[in-house]
């Protein structure tokens, strides 16, 4: 028998297994109890295939398509703002999926300032937020109404943006993550896809536009150069579809033309598919953060250095009461 | 491929979205960021605490400690002693804190020797607060206590009165877990009617201990089990050691004792071990820590005591600035009509709770200004 008096070479040395790695395994199971929020924006004028891209990225109907305006339905005076929740499961992951849609945008003759209401609503999320943060009996979980991610729809014109376009990301990347795609890609050949790309993000560099994910906020080498490789691929080119096909014996989601099928998520196609996995499958989390700890944040500091605390938020029209 | 469920009209083959990957997601940062955890014993001298908490962890926290004796402690107040140690374990880093309370219970007089204690979680609960509140959030150090061991001595014949008054100081601050020390000089038999006996004090004086989360319906019946036998052998009767006894490549971490040698052969009805469930409970009370609610402790932590404080505070703070006279106006909820009693009522009430709010942003302000200059 030999006793052994530990530990041995002085400092901490482990003899055997504590268990603390389980502690991921203990933050698993309690986030699969509670669940996640995850509020979307899509914003670009009728016609480019809004809600027919959310349907497809969350494949499930979650945003209602507008069949083009019906005899009775004018097209919005000002831009409406219309948010609608359903809540989808998978894999036993429940996921609350607010779907933000913006119609009326771009769609007037004179567009003036109709990034106003948007910019409104994304901070009218952030004060809900802010006055349930400093009130005296907090909810344990906060509900999020916040808008975590904007997807900005650029038109395929296949020249350059539009001053809208420029306009809109301009005023509103520095409160939200804003992520353009170029809509119905399947109207430009792979080539002219790929100069319009450059030409685009050209123009966004030359105009300042931090899109997600955004630079400065690469937190070490690993984000960096992960997060270099999709901002050399931004905006994708996408397509969106419900309808499905039967292609090479298997069935597909796509567009059929007389020429042929477009198949969403073939990246030979368009890059539908790298968007979903970037949005979806690599950064959902991510964008949740940075709206969080960045955007969250910098409109808390704005607020309390504002005079005097909490005014509700009131324009002319209505006067905004969350007690 | 996983196949989801969606509240979608159509179902193809491959429905998978990939949301399903959302807490890998959430994991991959945490594992980067890493983990924190503070953990304070309380107890007096002698009861094995820094044993236990070697043996928890691993490692040796307490190497040049210096014991005193009875006259050196004479005029020895309640300290505390903060020990990191930066521990990692297939990947994942965890900052642990030990809070140590040396003379806590040792002195003739022992009157209050919980006000230090209590002082120092209040510390730290008003540190977090006063950052939470803060401008820049960004890299908020958490000294939040997340769990206190509290050692109950197992000679005597249940909680005495300093065990009741300590135990009542801090079950509204922090988690309590209480545990029977140096359980290898009671019997089987002594250790159950002590058990049962702590039970019931704890119940009678209205002690709140941690209580264990309720298992899940959907789990299965082995767990349930698991977690129904946890609970009942609560308090743990636990033992510690800095020995580790090899014998026949085995090699286990234990207390050897003259009585018990069968025949000269190595048996471990000889050693007492640590590790050996029929011994003791050090391996549930290391399992439930570590291993299956370290997440929970810090969570209760965190939406309870910690809110507890927060709201306390808060209501103290509006308080005095009633008193100081410093209250500014409400910003008034005109009512459409004439209230009625009731309507008036609540006009008030959320009157007062925006006042509230206002003087509080203003009292955060005033703190922040002031810690600029």
């Amino acid at each position: 028998v030999t006793i052994f008096y530990f530990p041995q070479n002085g400092g901490s040395t482990l003899l055997g297994y504590i268990g603390i790695d389980t502690i991921i395994e203990q933050m698993r199971k309690k986030t699969m109890k509670t669940g996640f929020d995850f509020n979307i924006m899509v914003v670009g004028h009728s016609g480019l295939g809004k809600s027919t891209l959310v349907n497809t990225l969350f494949k499930s109907h979650v945003s209602r398509k507008s069949a083009g305006w019906a005899r009775d339905e004018k097209i919005p005076k000002t831009v409406e703002i219309k948010a609608v929740s359903h809540v989808i499961e998978e894999g036993g992951v429940k996921m609350k999926l607010t779907v933000v849609d913006t119609p009326g945008f771009g769609d007037q003759i004179n567009n003036d300032n109709c990034w106003e209401p948007i910019s409104k609503y994304i901070n009218e999320q952030y004060e809900k937020f802010l006055k349930e943060e400093v009130n005296i009996t907090r909810k344990k979980r906060i509900p999020d109404t916040r808008v975590h991610c904007c997807i900005y729809f650029i038109s395929p014109t296949g020249h350059f943006l539009r001053q809208l376009d420029t306009e809109f990301m301009k005023r509103l990347s520095h409160s939200v993550n804003i992520i353009p795609v170029i809509a119905k890609a399947d109207t430009m050949t792979l080539e002219e896809r790929q100069e319009f790309k450059q030409r685009v993000r050209k123009e966004l560099e030359v105009s300042g536009i931090e899109f997600y994910p955004q630079k400065e906020f690469d937190e070490d080498m690993e984000d960096k150069s992960d997060n270099d490789k999709i901002r050399e691929a931004m905006p994708f080119a996408v397509v969106g579809s419900d309808k499905e096909y039967q292609v090479n014996g298997k069935r597909v989601l796509g567009r059929k033309t007389a020429w042929g099928i477009v198949e969403v998520e073939n990246p030979n196609h368009c890059e539908f598919a790298q968007l979903r996995d970037f949005l979806i499958r690599s950064h959902l989390q991510d964008l949740k953060e940075v709206t969080h700890n960045i955007h969250y944040e910098t409109y808390r500091a704005k607020r309390l250095n504002e005079n005097g605390g909490l005014h509700p938020i009131s324009s002319s029209d209505t006067q905004e009461s969350n007690l | 491929m996983q196949k989801g469920k969606l509240t979608g009209l159509r179902a193809t083959e491959k429905q998978y979205v990939g949301f399903a990957t959302l807490p890998n997601q959430v994991h991959r940062k945490s594992v980067k960021k890493g983990f924190d955890f503070t953990l304070m014993v309380a107890g007096e001298s002698g009861m094995g605490k820094s044993t236990l908490v070697n043996s928890l962890f691993l490692t040796d926290l307490y190497k040049d400690r210096k014991l005193l004796n009875a006259e050196e402690r004479i005029n020895q107040t309640v300290e505390i002693i903060k020990h990191t140690v930066d521990i990692e374990e297939k990947g994942v880093k965890l900052k642990l804190t030990i809070v140590d309370t040396p003379g806590f219970g040792d002195a003739v007089n022992n009157n209050e020797c919980w006000k230090p204690i209590t002082d120092y979680i209040d510390q730290q609960f008003e540190q977090y607060f006063r950052d939470e509140s803060g401008l820049n959030r960004k890299n908020i150090q958490d000294n939040r206590v997340h769990c206190c061991l509290y050692f109950i001595p197992p000679f005597g014949h249940g909680l005495r009165p300093v065990d009741v008054e300590f135990m009542k100081a801090l079950h509204e601050k922090v988690n309590i877990i209480p545990l029977i020390a140096k359980a290898d000089c009671l019997t089987p038999n002594e250790i159950k009617k002590l058990k049962d006996r702590i039970r019931e004090e704890i119940d009678k004086f209205g002690i709140k201990v941690y209580q264990f989360p309720e298992c899940d319906s959907d789990e299965d019946e082995e767990f349930k089990q698991l977690d129904k036998e946890l609970k009942e052998c609560t308090p743990f009767a636990v033992i510690g050691s800095n020995t580790v006894v090899e014998a026949r490549g085995q090699r286990v971490r234990g207390r050897l004792y003259p009585w018990g040698i069968v025949e000269g052969k190595f048996t471990n009805k000889f050693l007492c071990s640590v590790e050996n469930q029929s011994h003791c409970d050090f391996v549930k009370l290391r399992n439930m820590l570590i291993r299956s609610h370290m997440h929970d402790l810090k969570d209760v932590t965190c939406d309870v005591h910690y809110e507890n404080y927060r709201a306390q505070c808060i209501q103290e703070m509006t308080s005095k600035l009633a008193q100081d006279n410093r209250m500014e106006s409400p910003i008034p909820i005109l009512p459409l009509s004439t209230p009625d009693v009731d309507t008036e009522k609540l006009i008030k009430m959320k009157d007062e709770e925006l006042k509230r709010m206002q003087e509080m942003l203003n009292k955060m302000q005033q703190q922040m200004h002031d810690k600029e200059q």
